[in-house]
């Protein structure tokens, strides 16, 4: 089973955010990067397909040189080869044809991605990629086995679980849950200097047109401060939420 | 030109971001100066929907598409959108809903903007207003392509009655094989879903162990919410992991959102910051919470929440 991981480089989730530009463009002074935690919980996936079934990982990200430390991580973690697609990631239908590119030249039987980003949360790369390329789709996966073509699966739906049963090949948008968070694999000193040495190919993107773009960020408006009730005058905080925020 | 909405009509009967939905169509059809189609699936009583201005709702009634299937259903939504010239088709936010979305967009090539929070600031371009990094901030994004599909954050434009007098038409879908299968479903029945309720219940480590979440269930009975928690207590597994609210977890955007013996970090509070109104009871104030909630109790749980359940019931049965 040939197995493509897609990476997305986000910030870490303790990072300020803040805009530069005239807030037209995200700002990347001290932000530290990683693995998009969906992604993480996917990757982990992908290891124990390889480790109990012999599959082959690749990891692929579209991004810049300044991604390669993170498609470098997922190296270490255990993907066999990475895939750099060299175009900045502008809007998720183009990120979407360039992986698509990159699933139909290498006929990869399972493409597990993060059913969101941690930047932009847009929430869209796994099914226009699986809508491309006509890959069966389940999205919000928290556990995926396969047999020879046949895969089970379940996605989380609202107030409970759904199982599926579906066919690879399969474009998987996964999250906690496919792995459990304490089963996550932090790349240890051997899986590092492995890493310099396995493959990172960067090639041309297929120049898709982005259909959407971004004129500007704002921040939300800050907030007032929080108005305190005494702890032995819990009618008043009843009355503020019935009469001031007329919540309840 | 028009605008199509989808309505999702789960078991058949709507729920409030199917009102919210079809407020904000109104609103944008509105605005593009286009009619207002809505397109619902094996829905029961669709004239539920002219009270918020639709005009014109198309129903198809299919075995076939009893159980959610998203490219199935993605499939019928565009034929109905090809059907009615539809360049704009939005959607709500719901898991279902994100799962359909992006196979329309696909369908229709067309640029999709996911998590709107607003009606349209400008319709050329056509832009939108949407959440971004993980509600620490906004993104005004223009749709450039000819077809758009929209996204609706839940509980962002809110429900607007518009009434009108509409009419249903019922329209003969083809239907797609999907390669998708449901095999089985399991819900939790009986219980308010932290999707769909308007208030949330949520309470962190500082309830020291799982026995102690009675008086939590209890104050989530008596205003009719939905209970939660944050991540450390669904890792310790106190609290199943459905419950896990916050940036990996489940994203909550209710009305009123009570977090007690939660200190607030920052991942946490970028998955329940849609909220509405934030209440934080904790024994620290120094609690980075009550930065980023509207009240604030100081004050120990065990003390606070058996007290307040007793005065809320009082005040339900005055």
């Amino acid at each position: 089973m040939k197995i493509l991981v897609c990476i997305s480089h986000v910030p870490d989730t303790t990072s300020k955010i803040n805009f530069t530009n005239n807030n037209a463009e995200f700002d990347k002074n001290g932000v530290q990067f990683v693995i998009n935690p969906y992604d993480e919980f996917c990757l982990t996936r992908a290891m124990w397909f390889k480790e109990k079934q012999g599959a082959t990982v690749t990891v692929v990200n579209i991004g810049g040189a300044e991604t390669e430390p993170t498609l470098r991580k997922a190296l270490a973690i255990g993907a066999d080869d990475a895939i750099r697609v060299n175009a900045e990631a502008t809007d998720g239908f183009s990120v979407a044809k360039e992986l698509a590119a990159v699933v139909k030249n290498g006929s990869y039987d399972l493409v597990l991605a993060g059913k969101e980003s941690a930047d932009y949360n847009g929430q869209m790369v796994p099914g226009m990629l699986a809508g491309l390329v006509d890959y069966n789709f389940v999205n919000g996966c928290v556990a995926v086995e396969v047999e020879d073509k046949n895969v089970t699966a379940k996605r989380e739906i609202d107030g409970g679980n759904e199982t599926l049963s579906t066919n690879l090949p399969l474009v998987v948008g996964g999250q906690k849950g496919i792995v459990e968070e304490k089963d996550l694999r932090i790349p240890n000193m051997r899986g590092i200097m492995m890493a310099r040495k396995k493959p990172l190919q960067v090639i041309e993107p297929v120049n898709a047109n982005a259909t959407t773009s971004i004129s500007s960020f704002e921040k939300p408006a800050p907030k007032g401060a929080v108005k305190l009730v005494d702890a032995n005058n819990l009618d008043e905080l009843i009355n503020l939420l019935h009469n001031e925020a007329k919540v309840i | 030109m028009s605008v199509l909405v989808y309505a999702d009509a789960t078991e058949g009967t709507f729920k409030k971001s199917a009102f919210e939905v079809v407020s904000y169509g109104k609103k944008v059809a509105e605005q593009l100066g286009s009619n207002l189609v809505v397109v619902t699936i094996n829905a029961n009583n669709t004239s539920d929907l002219y009270t918020y201005g639709a005009e014109k709702v198309v129903n198809i009634s299919n075995e076939a598409l009893t159980t959610f299937n998203a490219k199935g259903y993605a499939d019928v939504i565009t034929q109905v959108a090809k059907k009615e010239t539809a360049n704009t088709v939005i959607v709500d936010s719901s898991i279902d809903g994100l799962y359909l979305a992006p196979f329309v967009a696909v369908n229709l090539e067309a640029g999709y903007a996911s998590n709107t929070v607003a009606a349209p600031s400008s319709t050329a371009p056509f832009t939108v207003k949407r959440k971004a990094f993980s509600n620490k901030a906004f993104s005004n994004t223009v749709i450039a392509t000819e077809n758009k599909v929209i996204g609706l954050a839940k509980n962002s434009f809110g429900i607007h009655e518009n009434p009108v007098g509409g009419t249903t038409e019922n329209f003969d879908a083809e239907i797609t094989t999907t390669g998708v299968k449901s095999e089985n479903i399991e819900r939790v029945t009986g219980k308010v879903t932290i999707a769909d309720a308007d208030v949330v219940v949520s309470a962190g480590r500082g309830l020291k162990g799982p026995e102690n979440w009675a008086m939590v269930e209890e104050l989530a009975g008596v205003l009719n919410a939905a209970t939660a928690c944050s991540k450390p207590v669904s890792d310790l597994g106190w609290r199943p992991h459905g419950e896990h609210v916050g940036q990996t977890g489940k994203p909550v955007a209710s009305n009123l959102y009570i977090a007690i013996g939660i200190s607030g970090a920052i991942q946490h509070l970028a998955g329940i910051n849609a909220s509405k109104v934030k209440v934080v009871v904790n024994t620290d104030p120094e609690a980075p919470f009550f930065k980023a909630a509207d009240y604030g109790v100081v004050g120990d749980a065990f003390e606070v929440i058996p007290q307040l359940i007793e005065k809320l019931k009082a005040f339900k049965a005055a």
